[in-house]
């Protein structure tokens, strides 16, 4: 099963929502990350059939189905809303998708339903109606619902958005598991970077309706291509930093390490540094130690989030570990140790160097 | 608070009491009076008590007072107790009067709720016909009542009203509401639907529009019917509105007077004399101020207990 999204473009009152969109999703598991209003959710009702693209083709198996409505289609769709036919029990609920499908009779349709139940743990709720569900248990029955029918493509937008965050951990290890083995195509978005990392899955990175990048998603997370990749895996966000390069050296701040490839120059970079990678200890020898200033301390308990304002007022978080006290309005010392630093270029579209190593992504 | 008060009791005792014997009255004061007491706030209150007592409370009483009297003149009246109650259940006039009503209100519902659903699940959602299908269906709704019952009496008339008209020589139908009493009850029954429909149809039309669109494709994408759909998603998310819909119908047809006064004025014969025509002409046609009373607080009472029963009912049934 694979499905191929082939110039997919939607405009909607002449903004542009998805801009040629081109992806072969194979079947198991494919993440989308992306920021909201990346076009995640279009996209996925582009491919589900639910709305047609303004250009572009939709192929499943090679077989051309953009005009085809979404009824005659084998698609299951999970929505971030927990969506359940309010009338009916969680039983009839989870069987109303296989009501219409020939495959199964009234038995098989029954012990499809406990099935995918036990699967979800829900299988004790079976009488009951959504409305006496807890949040949880209404978005368990709406992804067993989706689950219940074999269906070529289960399109999962953002599920598990509008749950805590306990239940969230839960339901991710579930699914993580559940898809492994799945043989429909399984596109499951996220606007959370850390949920796409935990999958592991292939992950395509969506921003302003253009797909950014396509591949493994540690791969990208350690390398990211491009400055928006990177800043949409990076959860605190990115740290942003002026860079020059001078002598074959790249100076940043009064600091300066050196340029792991010749450059020419004059040339204005960006350097982005993921906010745990900053520290208040000098860890390596040739670590730029950057003068700031405190701002604000946030501690959640099992890390501490420091607000630092550097000269040329330029805002810096360090993210540290465990809770550690700090007195706003002081002046400290911070140390980033160039080996964690990406460098692109000044626009942001190509990936100079990961620190001290260099990288040849783009040929 | 009270165990402060005894802190702040025993501090002044233990300061002031050894000094002056005056100081233990002081700290005698603070314990039987807590803390002052201000009742100026019921000032703000009076306004309202007074508006309800003038414009409800009284007049009810007033009628309660009348049901219980016969009046022969302002300074003549005697004690009669229950008797009005009495005549005026078991007067026939009245028991006709009652099923006509009832009948008339029962037939309003089983047209105007299914009609207002349809109305609202086929109006369109966007678009510059959202608001001209809105506009349209309120129409009827800004019109007083009393032109209501007018534009009805001329439009179904069989000689100069286009829908009479229509009905006796294009259909060849022979209809007289002035007449015959089917036809009375019929351009009533009209009237009504067509005057109140739009009130169901706008509730309907609110309750549809704030179901959130992914349930609707969760439907399309199971292959759900229209039928389906609007069995299984749209009805049971408008179960709050109708419930309104239903009670403001019940007690509005149940009460209603302008529109079949001036059309048929309750007949031909008694065809369309419902219970508020029949009162009016005993409390001011014929000023029988006893019976009109009691007619009046049994007729307030039953509309209030069905309300109660419909709300019961309609809210306990979804559970």
């Amino acid at each position: 099963m694979t499905l191929i999204l082939d110039g997919v473009s939607v405009r909607q009152r002449g903004e542009t929502w998805l801009d040629d969109i081109r992806l072969e999703l194979p079947n198991g598991m494919t993440t989308l990350v992306g920021p909201m209003t990346a076009g995640k959710t279009t996209l996925m009702r582009v491919a589900a059939g639910l709305s047609p693209p303004d250009s572009g083709r939709v192929l499943v198996d090679g077989k051309d189905v953009t005009g085809i409505s979404v009824r005659k289609r084998s698609v299951a769709f999970v929505y971030q809303q927990f969506i359940n036919y309010p009338s009916l029990t969680v039983h009839e609920n989870i069987a109303s998708p296989l009501r219409l499908d020939r495959r199964f009779d009234r038995e098989g349709i029954d012990r499809r339903v406990r099935e995918v139940a036990e699967l979800m743990g829900i299988a004790d709720l079976l009488g009951r109606r959504p409305a006496e569900l807890s949040g949880g248990q209404q978005q368990r029955t709406a992804i067993a619902r989706a689950l219940a029918r074999p269906v070529d493509l289960l399109l999962l937008d953002e599920p598990l958005a509008n749950l805590d965050f306990k239940l969230r951990e839960q339901l991710r290890a579930d699914l993580k598991a559940m898809f492994a083995q799945s043989r429909s195509v399984v596109l499951y978005s996220t606007a959370d970077p850390n949920e796409a990392l935990s999958f592991a899955a292939p992950t395509v990175v969506l921003g302003e309706g253009r797909v950014r990048h396509v591949g493994e998603v540690a791969d990208m997370y350690a390398h990211p291509p491009t400055l928006a990749v990177a800043a949409t895996l990076s959860d605190p966000p990115l740290n942003l930093l002026p860079g020059v390069v001078r002598d074959g050296r790249i100076e940043c701040l009064g600091m300066s390490f050196p340029a792991p490839r010749a450059h020419v120059d004059g040339t204005d970079l960006i350097l982005a540094v993921r906010p745990h990678q900053v520290s208040i200890t000098r860890e390596s020898p040739g670590a730029l130690a950057l003068p700031a200033e405190i701002r604000l301390a946030e501690v959640t308990g099992s890390a501490t989030f420091l607000h630092l304002l550097l000269p040329g007022r330029r805002h810096l978080v360090a993210h540290l570990p465990g809770t550690q006290l700090f007195t706003p309005g002081e002046s400290t010392v911070v140390y980033v140790d160039p080996a964690h630093v990406f460098v692109f270029d000044a626009t942001g579209e190509r990936l100079l160097a990961t620190g001290a190593a260099e990288v040849d992504l783009h040929g | 608070m009270s165990e402060q008060t005894t802190v702040a009791g025993s501090q002044v005792g233990g300061e002031v009491v050894p000094a002056t014997p005056a100081g233990g009255s002081g700290a005698a004061e603070t314990r039987a009076d807590p803390k002052p007491r201000n009742n100026r706030a019921w000032w703000l209150v009076l306004p309202v008590v007074v508006s309800v007592a003038f414009t409800a409370v009284i007049p009810l009483m007033t009628v309660v007072n009348f049901s219980v009297q016969d009046v022969f003149s302002p300074s003549d009246r005697i004690f009669v107790g229950l008797e009005w109650f009495r005549s005026v259940t078991r007067d026939p006039e009245v028991r006709a009067a009652f099923v006509r009503t009832l009948l008339f209100s029962a037939q309003v519902l089983l047209l105007e709720i299914p009609l207002g659903v349809a109305l609202a699940v086929v109006m369109p959602r966007r678009g510059v016909w959202m608001s001209v299908a809105l506009v349209l269906v309120a129409l009827p709704l800004l019109i007083p009542w009393n032109v209501v019952g007018t534009i009805w009496q001329i439009f179904a008339r069989g000689d100069i009203g286009l829908g009479g008209w229509t009905i006796n020589n294009v259909l060849g139908i022979n209809f007289n509401y002035t007449l015959d009493s089917t036809d009375a009850w019929i351009t009533v029954l009209v009237m009504d639907v067509w005057h109140w429909t739009p009130l169901v149809a706008l509730l309907a039309y609110a309750g549809l529009r704030s179901i959130p669109g992914p349930y609707f494709q969760a439907a399309q994408i199971d292959g759900a019917s229209a039928w389906a759909t609007f069995r299984h998603i749209q009805l049971p998310r408008l179960r709050g509105v109708l419930t309104i819909a239903i009670l403001l119908r019940f007690m509005d047809s149940f009460m209603i007077y302008t529109e079949p006064f001036v059309v048929t004025g309750g007949g031909p014969g008694n065809a369309t004399s419902f219970l508020s025509i029949l009162l009016s002409k005993i409390a001011v046609g014929q000023f029988d101020l006893g019976p009109a009373g009691a007619f009046s607080l049994l007729y307030f009472l039953f509309v209030q207990i069905l309300c109660y029963v419909f709300f019961t009912v309609l809210t306990r049934s979804g559970r």
